[in-house]
Protein backbone atom coordinates (compact mmCIF):
# COMPACT_ATOMS: atom_id res chain seq x y z
CA UNK A 1 0.00 0.00 0.00
CA UNK A 2 1.51 3.37 -0.98
CA UNK A 3 -1.69 5.37 -0.89
CA UNK A 4 -4.53 5.84 2.46
CA UNK A 5 -4.61 6.95 6.09
CA UNK A 6 -2.16 6.57 8.33
CA UNK A 7 -2.80 8.13 11.34
CA UNK A 8 -6.11 9.19 12.61
CA UNK A 9 -5.31 11.68 16.37
CA UNK A 10 -7.27 11.34 19.27
CA UNK A 11 -7.27 14.40 22.34
CA UNK A 12 -5.93 12.51 25.87
CA UNK A 13 -5.98 14.05 28.82
CA UNK A 14 -2.81 12.81 29.27
CA UNK A 15 -0.45 11.35 27.23
CA UNK A 16 1.61 9.26 29.46
CA UNK A 17 -1.67 7.85 31.14
CA UNK A 18 -2.72 7.37 27.70
CA UNK A 19 0.53 5.80 26.22
CA UNK A 20 0.25 3.24 29.61
CA UNK A 21 -3.27 2.62 28.47
CA UNK A 22 -2.98 1.64 24.95
CA UNK A 23 0.83 -0.13 25.31
CA UNK A 24 0.24 -1.64 28.78
CA UNK A 25 -3.87 -2.65 28.71
CA UNK A 26 -4.44 -2.98 25.18
CA UNK A 27 -1.31 -4.14 23.80
CA UNK A 28 -0.46 -1.34 21.28
CA UNK A 29 3.26 -0.56 20.09
CA UNK A 30 5.16 2.63 20.22
CA UNK A 31 5.31 4.43 16.72
CA UNK A 32 6.50 7.39 17.32
CA UNK A 33 7.22 9.43 20.27
CA UNK A 34 8.89 12.76 19.74
CA UNK A 35 9.09 15.79 21.65
CA UNK A 36 9.37 19.37 20.23
CA UNK A 37 9.92 21.71 23.29
CA UNK A 38 6.50 21.25 25.14
CA UNK A 39 4.76 19.63 22.25
CA UNK A 40 5.20 15.43 21.49
CA UNK A 41 4.19 14.37 18.75
CA UNK A 42 2.95 9.97 19.96
CA UNK A 43 1.90 7.88 17.81
CA UNK A 44 0.59 4.12 18.73
CA UNK A 45 -0.33 1.03 16.36
CA UNK A 46 -2.03 -2.34 17.09
CA UNK A 47 0.16 -4.98 16.45
CA UNK A 48 -1.51 -6.58 13.38
CA UNK A 49 -1.87 -3.42 11.61
CA UNK A 50 1.46 -2.17 10.89
CA UNK A 51 0.09 0.71 7.88
CA UNK A 52 -1.90 2.84 10.98
CA UNK A 53 -1.17 4.66 13.70
CA UNK A 54 -3.21 5.78 16.26
CA UNK A 55 -2.28 9.13 17.64
CA UNK A 56 -2.35 10.35 21.10
CA UNK A 57 -2.48 14.32 21.22
CA UNK A 58 -3.30 16.23 24.21
CA UNK A 59 -5.20 19.71 22.90
CA UNK A 60 -3.20 22.93 23.83
CA UNK A 61 -0.50 25.01 22.96
CA UNK A 62 0.92 26.10 20.44
CA UNK A 63 -2.00 24.31 17.98
CA UNK A 64 -4.77 25.61 20.43
CA UNK A 65 -5.63 28.49 22.28
CA UNK A 66 -6.49 27.66 26.03
CA UNK A 67 -9.93 28.25 25.79
CA UNK A 68 -10.32 26.08 22.76
CA UNK A 69 -8.10 23.08 24.97
CA UNK A 70 -10.56 23.90 27.63
CA UNK A 71 -13.39 23.01 25.43
CA UNK A 72 -12.35 20.12 23.95
CA UNK A 73 -10.67 18.44 27.06
CA UNK A 74 -14.82 18.80 28.61
CA UNK A 75 -15.33 17.62 25.77
CA UNK A 76 -12.92 14.46 25.52
CA UNK A 77 -14.19 13.83 29.29
CA UNK A 78 -17.72 13.97 28.61
CA UNK A 79 -17.75 10.84 26.14
CA UNK A 80 -18.24 13.65 23.20
CA UNK A 81 -15.94 12.36 20.81
CA UNK A 82 -16.94 10.25 17.65
CA UNK A 83 -17.21 6.50 18.04
CA UNK A 84 -13.57 4.90 18.03
CA UNK A 85 -14.24 0.47 16.75
CA UNK A 86 -11.72 -2.22 17.49
CA UNK A 87 -12.08 -5.58 15.44
CA UNK A 88 -10.84 -8.64 17.44
CA UNK A 89 -11.40 -12.16 16.52
CA UNK A 90 -13.08 -13.41 19.61
CA UNK A 91 -14.90 -10.58 21.83
CA UNK A 92 -15.44 -12.15 25.10
CA UNK A 93 -11.85 -13.34 25.39
CA UNK A 94 -10.59 -10.32 24.91
CA UNK A 95 -13.11 -8.54 26.90
CA UNK A 96 -11.85 -11.12 29.72
CA UNK A 97 -8.12 -9.91 28.73
CA UNK A 98 -8.42 -6.11 28.96
CA UNK A 99 -10.79 -6.24 31.96
CA UNK A 100 -7.94 -8.56 34.15
CA UNK A 101 -5.85 -5.56 33.28
CA UNK A 102 -8.16 -2.90 34.63
CA UNK A 103 -9.71 -1.44 31.07
CA UNK A 104 -12.80 0.15 32.15
CA UNK A 105 -15.69 -1.42 30.08
CA UNK A 106 -19.19 0.42 29.81
CA UNK A 107 -20.28 -2.88 28.15
CA UNK A 108 -20.10 -6.28 28.47
CA UNK A 109 -20.45 -8.16 25.56
CA UNK A 110 -23.50 -8.57 24.00
CA UNK A 111 -24.75 -10.83 21.09
CA UNK A 112 -25.47 -9.22 17.87
CA UNK A 113 -26.64 -10.13 14.54
CA UNK A 114 -24.52 -12.86 14.66
CA UNK A 115 -21.91 -11.42 15.99
CA UNK A 116 -20.56 -10.28 19.10
CA UNK A 117 -20.15 -6.58 20.60
CA UNK A 118 -18.67 -4.70 23.98
CA UNK A 119 -17.27 -1.32 24.77
CA UNK A 120 -14.98 0.40 26.90
CA UNK A 121 -13.41 3.57 27.28
CA UNK A 122 -10.00 4.78 27.47
CA UNK A 123 -8.78 7.02 30.70
CA UNK A 124 -9.58 9.88 29.03
CA UNK A 125 -13.30 9.33 27.92
CA UNK A 126 -12.56 8.41 24.13
CA UNK A 127 -15.26 5.77 23.89
CA UNK A 128 -14.35 2.11 21.62
CA UNK A 129 -16.83 -0.29 20.77
CA UNK A 130 -15.06 -4.06 20.52
CA UNK A 131 -16.71 -5.93 17.84
CA UNK A 132 -15.93 -9.64 16.90
CA UNK A 133 -15.21 -9.88 13.31
CA UNK A 134 -17.98 -11.85 11.20
CA UNK A 135 -17.25 -15.33 10.41
CA UNK A 136 -16.51 -15.23 6.49
CA UNK A 137 -17.99 -18.63 6.31
CA UNK A 138 -21.87 -17.18 6.95
CA UNK B 1 -16.17 34.79 32.77
CA UNK B 2 -19.00 34.91 35.22
CA UNK B 3 -18.92 32.14 38.37
CA UNK B 4 -21.89 29.92 36.82
CA UNK B 5 -20.71 30.14 33.56
CA UNK B 6 -16.65 28.75 34.10
CA UNK B 7 -16.50 25.83 32.83
CA UNK B 8 -16.53 22.23 33.90
CA UNK B 9 -13.38 20.42 35.41
CA UNK B 10 -12.77 18.28 32.85
CA UNK B 11 -11.84 15.57 36.20
CA UNK B 12 -15.31 16.46 37.17
CA UNK B 13 -16.86 15.30 33.67
CA UNK B 14 -14.88 12.12 33.91
CA UNK B 15 -16.55 11.16 36.52
CA UNK B 16 -19.87 12.59 35.53
CA UNK B 17 -19.69 10.24 32.44
CA UNK B 18 -18.97 7.26 34.47
CA UNK B 19 -22.45 7.42 36.09
CA UNK B 20 -23.93 8.24 32.60
CA UNK B 21 -22.04 5.24 31.51
CA UNK B 22 -23.38 3.07 34.35
CA UNK B 23 -26.97 4.15 33.94
CA UNK B 24 -26.57 3.18 29.97
CA UNK B 25 -25.47 -0.52 30.79
CA UNK B 26 -28.17 -0.61 33.39
CA UNK B 27 -31.32 1.35 32.11
CA UNK B 28 -34.08 -1.10 33.57
CA UNK B 29 -32.59 -0.43 37.22
CA UNK B 30 -32.92 2.27 39.93
CA UNK B 31 -30.65 4.79 39.65
CA UNK B 32 -31.58 7.61 42.54
CA UNK B 33 -29.45 10.32 42.17
CA UNK B 34 -27.78 8.79 45.74
CA UNK B 35 -26.57 6.28 43.76
CA UNK B 36 -25.39 8.13 40.90
CA UNK B 37 -23.27 10.71 42.89
CA UNK B 38 -21.38 7.43 44.87
CA UNK B 39 -20.73 6.50 40.96
CA UNK B 40 -19.21 9.91 40.55
CA UNK B 41 -17.72 10.35 43.65
CA UNK B 42 -19.43 13.91 44.58
CA UNK B 43 -22.52 14.89 46.79
CA UNK B 44 -25.92 14.34 45.88
CA UNK B 45 -26.57 18.16 45.33
CA UNK B 46 -23.55 18.65 43.72
CA UNK B 47 -24.24 15.79 41.12
CA UNK B 48 -27.65 16.87 39.92
CA UNK B 49 -26.63 19.99 39.16
CA UNK B 50 -23.50 18.76 37.64
CA UNK B 51 -24.93 16.40 35.46
CA UNK B 52 -27.37 18.44 34.18
CA UNK B 53 -24.51 21.30 33.22
CA UNK B 54 -22.50 18.76 31.76
CA UNK B 55 -24.93 17.05 29.26
CA UNK B 56 -27.99 19.21 28.86
CA UNK B 57 -30.67 17.22 30.93
CA UNK B 58 -31.43 16.27 34.69
CA UNK B 59 -29.54 12.64 35.27
CA UNK B 60 -33.58 11.08 35.55
CA UNK B 61 -34.52 12.35 32.33
CA UNK B 62 -32.12 11.05 30.83
CA UNK B 63 -32.54 7.61 32.29
CA UNK B 64 -35.62 8.11 30.53
CA UNK B 65 -34.48 8.31 27.18
CA UNK B 66 -32.45 5.32 27.65
CA UNK B 67 -35.44 3.13 28.63
CA UNK B 68 -37.69 4.78 25.53
CA UNK B 69 -34.88 3.64 23.61
CA UNK B 70 -33.85 0.39 24.75
CA UNK B 71 -37.48 -0.23 24.53
CA UNK B 72 -38.18 1.07 20.90
CA UNK B 73 -35.55 -1.81 20.37
CA UNK B 74 -37.35 -4.27 21.83
CA UNK B 75 -40.72 -3.87 20.46
CA UNK B 76 -38.83 -3.75 16.73
CA UNK B 77 -36.30 -6.29 17.10
CA UNK B 78 -38.52 -9.09 19.46
CA UNK B 79 -41.93 -10.89 19.34
CA UNK B 80 -42.18 -9.66 23.80
CA UNK B 81 -45.55 -8.81 24.31
CA UNK B 82 -45.52 -5.01 25.25
CA UNK B 83 -46.35 -5.85 28.97
CA UNK B 84 -43.16 -7.83 28.99
CA UNK B 85 -40.92 -5.36 27.61
CA UNK B 86 -42.36 -2.40 29.91
CA UNK B 87 -41.08 -3.97 32.99
CA UNK B 88 -37.64 -5.14 31.25
CA UNK B 89 -37.21 -2.00 30.64
CA UNK B 90 -37.81 -0.56 34.09
CA UNK B 91 -40.93 0.54 34.14
CA UNK B 92 -43.27 -0.77 37.49
CA UNK B 93 -46.62 -0.59 35.76
CA UNK B 94 -47.29 -0.77 32.12
CA UNK B 95 -50.07 2.25 32.33
CA UNK B 96 -46.80 4.40 33.00
CA UNK B 97 -45.02 2.48 30.16
CA UNK B 98 -47.92 3.48 27.64
CA UNK B 99 -47.94 6.77 29.24
CA UNK B 100 -44.63 8.25 29.07
CA UNK B 101 -43.47 6.05 25.79
CA UNK B 102 -46.19 8.39 23.77
CA UNK B 103 -45.70 11.24 25.36
CA UNK B 104 -41.84 11.20 24.64
CA UNK B 105 -42.23 9.52 21.32
CA UNK B 106 -45.59 10.46 20.20
CA UNK B 107 -46.83 7.27 19.74
CA UNK B 108 -47.95 3.98 21.36
CA UNK B 109 -45.96 1.24 21.61
CA UNK B 110 -47.88 -0.95 19.47
CA UNK B 111 -47.76 1.99 16.77
CA UNK B 112 -44.22 1.92 16.76
CA UNK B 113 -43.86 -1.76 16.50
CA UNK B 114 -46.05 -2.14 13.40
CA UNK B 115 -44.35 1.08 11.75
CA UNK B 116 -40.68 0.13 12.21
CA UNK B 117 -41.54 -3.44 11.23
CA UNK B 118 -42.74 -2.07 8.28
CA UNK B 119 -39.67 0.06 7.16
CA UNK B 120 -37.87 -2.37 8.42
CA UNK B 121 -34.13 -1.64 7.09
CA UNK B 122 -30.82 -3.69 7.27
CA UNK B 123 -28.93 -1.90 9.80
CA UNK B 124 -26.12 -3.39 7.69
CA UNK B 125 -22.66 -2.09 8.81
CA UNK B 126 -23.59 0.36 11.37
CA UNK B 127 -22.67 -0.93 14.71
CA UNK B 128 -25.36 -1.53 16.74
CA UNK B 129 -24.89 0.88 19.56
CA UNK B 130 -24.32 3.80 17.35
CA UNK B 131 -27.77 2.91 15.46
CA UNK B 132 -29.07 2.55 18.39
CA UNK B 133 -27.72 6.39 19.94
CA UNK B 134 -29.27 7.87 17.22
CA UNK B 135 -32.56 6.91 17.58
CA UNK B 136 -32.89 7.85 21.19
CA UNK B 137 -35.33 10.12 21.61
CA UNK B 138 -34.10 13.49 22.18
CA UNK B 139 -35.56 14.96 25.22
CA UNK B 140 -34.63 18.36 25.49
CA UNK B 141 -37.68 19.67 27.74
CA UNK B 142 -39.77 17.46 30.63
CA UNK B 143 -42.06 14.80 29.38
CA UNK B 144 -44.72 16.74 31.66
CA UNK B 145 -43.70 20.03 29.57
CA UNK B 146 -44.24 18.08 26.48
CA UNK B 147 -47.36 16.09 27.32
CA UNK B 148 -48.61 19.69 28.40
CA UNK B 149 -47.68 20.95 24.85
CA UNK B 150 -49.41 17.93 22.96
CA UNK B 151 -52.66 18.27 24.85
CA UNK B 152 -52.79 22.49 24.75
CA UNK B 153 -52.73 21.73 20.54
CA UNK B 154 -55.16 19.15 20.07
CA UNK B 155 -57.14 19.40 23.79
CA UNK B 156 -56.54 15.73 24.50
CA UNK B 157 -58.33 13.32 26.24
CA UNK B 158 -55.51 11.97 27.80
CA UNK B 159 -56.25 11.46 32.17
CA UNK B 160 -53.81 13.59 33.63
CA UNK B 161 -51.36 11.70 35.88
CA UNK B 162 -47.73 12.71 37.24
CA UNK B 163 -45.71 9.94 36.02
Amino acid sequence: MTQGVEVVGLYVRDQDEALAFYVEKLGFRVHTDVRNGAYRWLTVQHPEQPSFQLGLFTPGPPMLDAATAETLRAAVAKGAMPPLVMVVDDCRAAYERFRASGVEFIQEPVDRYGTVDAGFRDPSGNGWKMIEARRRSN
Amino acid sequence: MSADRTSQDPELLRRLLRAKDRMDAASHEEWPVRRLARVSGVSQAHFARSFKQAFGLPPHRYLLTRRVERAKTLLRETELPVTDIAFQTGWRSLGTFGRTFRDVTGESPGAIRERERAGASDPGRVPHCVLSAAQRPDLTIAVSEKRRQAEGGINGSEETEVP
